[in-house]
């Protein structure tokens, strides 16, 4: 009998947490790691007779999402209440918004390892409001009830089951992560809970239409964790399957300390939510002008300038991706190509932007990797860089040299726009391009050697590669 | 004094032949002794109101005063008020203080009024006889025997007997229409929106309303100036210029098309609250209105969609109340699920848990389509019927409940029949219309005041204290006189709704 293989079929949802200083429906702040329960207000703590008032500002961002999606801003969404109990649920209900969501539809694109672009469909965008935490330890058999995070906006983003693997369900996550963070409504933050996910997660076997039974994953805080999640729930659905078994439709939470996945509830005991519109809002109305403003103040998105980087600087499609993983990436890139097109006014802009793309994403990644610094607050600067670049361009130094220079700038052994130039007369680095007056040099340092020196050899190679550097 | 009007009592405390203090004292003197078996206070805390009568006093000695300043008013205990216990007439909040006011009662305290108490109520305004209050019945100044209907009952019969020279209360099916009927007072549920809910403890959130008592149409448009207005921190609030309510008060009836719904007179109708309707109506066209004859199809519907609409909002407001952050806590449990279960069962009433049931009945899967959105079809149908109504007509006018005040414990054992008492009153809140009761009689015999209603706002006013100035029971009834065999009546009048607003 010939082997089944399988297909795996997953589905992302996941919680941004929009950026907004006060909170979705009260004015208490939002900021992490305050001491417990100092950032709730009398409507985050539904005492009797509070109302929701809903914040613009979380309503913006979700509008700069469905617009940097592609998606349908919904002229008219409604919220609705989402009702269980639980202690850090105040209300008993989350305002949240179920059968029109402001964001329907838009895709994502993203990148996988080996450069080879894929689109995500998004099924919908919507916009709720967080819950508290619950504190289990520290209270000798009881719990504590951390309202802080009660009522703080969150943009649930649910994909369609459009990934196949845990590679891409990764990459679709990667690429969700920078999006919000381009667009400058989430800060991102996963290990504060910024930014979490949700995986649905079926198999079938491979060239079948119909979807097999799925398994919820909740609890996914990092893209590690997401990814070994999921690739446990596949191993485990597969083994379930071939072992003749069923798989239970069910809510599973990912234990990272044991790499493992374990039922948190099945289909009998999922809640009956009882939804019904909120009657305490009004329904949202967002309008064409509303729209305009908001699309007018949104950045170049990432595939747009990725497209860009490939068309108008020539650049490997692998480097495009590489530059606009993150905006300030991108800004940076973008800064250092300026740097240098304003060094070499007269310089081939395709060149100029290729050199910069190499750096930035070579010799400057790998640094900022090695240390774990963010590119924002790299030690070496755009436009200090630039200056580098343009040392080597110009033949003061060769490549090899500058990667010295660039540790020596890092390293603070000079600082501002002209570190480079500094550290190369410092260090004497500059080196000697003009064939006569090197032959000279060598011809004074060595008047034993015979002409034709393996050192002479050396020296013909070193400046043929600096031609070849410079053109 | 006692049966001075609120512009009487302003221009008393002006005149400086009165003190706010010296008023309020009266006032609370009187809650204390003859009003006491009344029950129609939960809270009464003379420091707190002697202290802002005090303050009252200065501003007007300072020539600050404003039309309430120094007058006692008091509040239905689902007010929240900072420094007073709010309990909504629940065991659930019986030790509950709000740290923060109410709009309404920040609204009356800038106003310079006195907070004289807080007036019982039926339990999370749940109920149309004032009798579901964990802190006992009201009774019916009229006859002690009697309910003062609910569930501002408190504040009704605080109104009526004179314990106060004008009370608030919330409407959220009738709830101030027909206690003001019941207990022979004018009592106005303003449009939806138009009084913020802020700090008004939910009950149905898309049917709530808070609204003014008193004994005439000029106090409540003096109450009304002071509660209306538009409030950020209410998102169904409406922003519209301010109006004054008092400003059509003496406009003549002529040319004011009274609708009278046929709907409104049929079985069930007691026939002595009918003639008093009837009555009333001939004396508005005497005034030079004119009665025209509109339908209102859909009413006979009202009472069942909202038994599934209020409910179902209250099913969510009041999960709130959990024992966990505020409110009553049951002493012993074993964990989580059994502290909520036990909590709940101990602090909620029987009505309060009912409509809990059915409201989380009606929202569950499978049901919902049945019965929460049906009811939410029929909710339009009723606020199509008034507008196709209000083409022909002015204002609505109609008994504002079918009978004058029942027995205490007639209808505790029957909540349908209980239920029924809302039926001329729930369609207004459901098509968030304005409307007034006004007392237009008494019943003889059995004796108790009866109502009737009309949506609408300015013109209600306006034709309220027409009608009332002919048909308002006598002056001078009070606790002392509950003895007496009448029973008061009112007439309920709606109006247009000026195209603000409509919620479906």
């Amino acid at each position: 009998m010939k082997k089944v293989t399988w297909e795996t079929v997953i589905g992302l949802e996941t919680h941004v947490q929009l950026s907004t200083r006060a909170k979705i429906f009260s004015g208490a702040a939002t900021a992490f790691g305050a001491p417990p329960n100092s950032q709730a207000c009398a409507v985050d703590l539904a005492l009797p007779g509070v109302l929701p008032v809903l914040n613009r500002g979380a309503v913006e961002r979700a509008i700069r999402f469905g617009l940097a999606v592609g998606a349908q801003v919904r002229s008219r969404s409604l919220f609705a209440r989402k009702n269980y109990f639980y202690p850090d649920l105040p209300k008993g209900y989350q305002i949240s918004q179920f059968d029109a969501p402001i964001v329907l539809g838009g895709a994502l694109r993203i990148v996988l390892a080996d450069g080879t672009e894929r689109t995500v469909r998004l099924t919908r965008a919507h916009l709720e409001e967080d819950a508290g935490k619950s504190l289990h330890e520290d209270f000798h058999g009881m719990s504590g009830i951390d309202l802080n995070r009660a009522g703080t906006p969150l943009l649930e983003v649910v994909s369609e089951p459009d990934m196949r693997s845990a590679a891409e369900a990764v990459a679709y996550a990667r690429a969700l992560h920078a999006l919000v963070r381009w667009i400058d409504i989430c800060d991102g933050n996963m290990q504060e809970g910024s930014f979490r996910c949700d995986a649905n997660v079926s198999v079938r076997p491979r060239g079948a239409s119909d979807l097999g039974t799925r398994c919820e994953i909740k609890n996914l805080n990092s893209f590690r964790f997401l990814e070994r999640a999921i690739e446990h729930e596949v191993g485990r659905q597969i083994a379930i399957i071939e072992e003749g078994g069923r798989i239970e439709l069910e809510t599973r939470l990912y234990d990272p300390d044991r790499d493992e996945t374990r039922s948190m509830r099945s289909k009998e005991e999922a809640h009956d939510y009882r939804y019904f519109p909120e009657p305490d809002l009004l329904p949202l109305e967002v309008s064409a002008a509303w729209l305009g403003e908001v699309g007018a103040s949104l950045p170049e998105l990432p595939a747009a300038k990725r497209e860009r980087y490939v068309r108008e600087l020539a650049l490997p499609a692998q480097d495009a991706a590489t530059l606009t993983a993150s905006r300030e990436t991108a800004e940076y890139f973008e800064a250092v190509a300026a740097g240098l097109a304003a060094a070499e006014p007269t310089g081939d802009r395709a060149a100029q932007a290729k050199a910069a793309a190499n750096w930035v994403a070579g010799e400057l990644a790998g640094a900022l990797n090695r240390a774990d610094v963010e590119i924002g607050a790299s030690p070496v600067c755009a436009r200090s860089l630039a200056r580098l670049i343009a040392r080597i361009r110009d033949g003061t130094i060769s490549g090899k040299i500058a990667k010295e220079v660039f540790d020596a700038m890092w390293a603070g052994e000079a600082a501002g726009d002209a570190a480079a130039d500094a550290i190369i007369e410092r260090r004497g680095l500059r080196q000697i391009t003009d064939a006569g007056a090197l032959e000279g040099v060598i011809d004074e340092s060595s008047p034993r050697i015979p002409p034709r020196s393996p050192s002479t050899a050396a020296a013909r190679r070193r400046r043929s590669t600096i031609s070849s550097a410079r053109q | 004094m006692f049966d001075a009007s609120l512009s009487e009592l302003a221009d008393a405390l002006a005149a400086r032949r009165l003190s706010s203090l010296e008023l309020t004292r009266l006032f609370l003197d009187r809650i204390a002794g003859p009003g006491a078996a009344l029950n129609a206070f939960i809270t009464v805390d003379p420091e707190l109101s002697l202290a802002q009568a005090r303050a009252s006093d200065r501003r007007i000695a300072a020539g600050e005063a404003g039309p309430l300043t120094g007058i006692p008013v008091a509040h239905k205990d689902i007010f929240v008020a900072e420094g007073w216990p709010s309990t909504c007439g629940s065991r659930m909040l019986a030790n509950f203080a709000s740290p923060y006011d109410a709009h309404v009662i920040e609204r009356f305290n800038a106003a310079g009024a006195v907070i004289l108490g807080k007036t019982n109520m039926d339990e999370f305004a749940m109920g149309s006889s004032s009798e579901s209050s964990w802190f006992g019945a009201v009774r019916n100044p009229w006859d002690a025997e009697r309910v003062p209907g609910g569930s501002s009952g408190g504040s009704a019969a605080a109104v009526a007997a004179r314990l106060a020279p004008a009370a608030t209360g919330s409407d959220t099916g009738g709830s101030i229409r027909q206690p003001a009927a019941l207990s022979g007072v004018c009592g106005l549920k303003p449009t939806y929106g138009v009084v913020s809910r802020y700090g008004m403890i939910a009950f149905a959130s898309s049917l709530d309303q808070g609204g003014p008592f008193a004994r005439s149409a000029a106090d409540l448009a003096v109450l009304m100036n002071v509660m209306a207005g538009f409030d950020p921190r209410d998102s169904t609030s409406l922003e519209r210029p301010a109006e004054d309510y008092a400003r059509d008060l003496a406009r003549p009836l002529k040319g004011l098309r009274v609708g009278v719904p046929a709907e409104y007179f049929g079985a069930g109708l007691a026939p002595e609250v009918g003639s008093a309707v009837e009555a009333a109506i001939a004396a508005l066209e005497r005034l030079g209105a004119t009665r025209v004859d509109v339908h209102l199809p859909n009413a006979g519907l009202s009472v069942p969609a909202y038994y599934v609409i209020a409910p179902a909002e209250a099913s969510s407001n009041l999960s709130r109340y959990d024992g966990v952050r505020y409110g009553y806590r049951a002493a012993q449990y074993d964990g989580l699920v059994d502290m909520y279960c036990r909590t709940r069962a101990e602090g909620f009433g029987p009505e309060v848990k009912r409509r809990i049931l059915v409201g989380t009945y009606v929202l569950s899967h499978g049901y919902y389509d049945a019965y929460y959105l049906k009811a939410q079809k029929i909710r339009r149908l009723i606020a199509r019927d008034f507008a196709e109504a209000f083409a022909r007509c002015d204002v609505i006018a109609g008994p504002t409940t079918p009978t004058a005040a029942f027995r205490l414990g007639e209808k505790v054992e029957d909540p349908v029949q209980m239920y029924l008492n809302d039926i001329y009153t729930v369609a207004a809140n459901l098509a968030g219309l304005p409307a007034l009761s006004v007392p237009c009689g008494f019943v003889r015999g059995r004796a108790m005041p009866f109502p009737r209603t009309r949506p609408g706002a300015k013109v209600a006013c306006r034709s309220g204290s027409s009608s009332s100035a002919t048909t308002s029971p006598r002056r001078g009834c009070s606790a002392s006189r509950t003895s007496t065999s009448r029973r008061p009546t009112g007439t309920s009048a709606c109006r247009r709704f000026l195209g603000e607003g409509l919620r479906a």
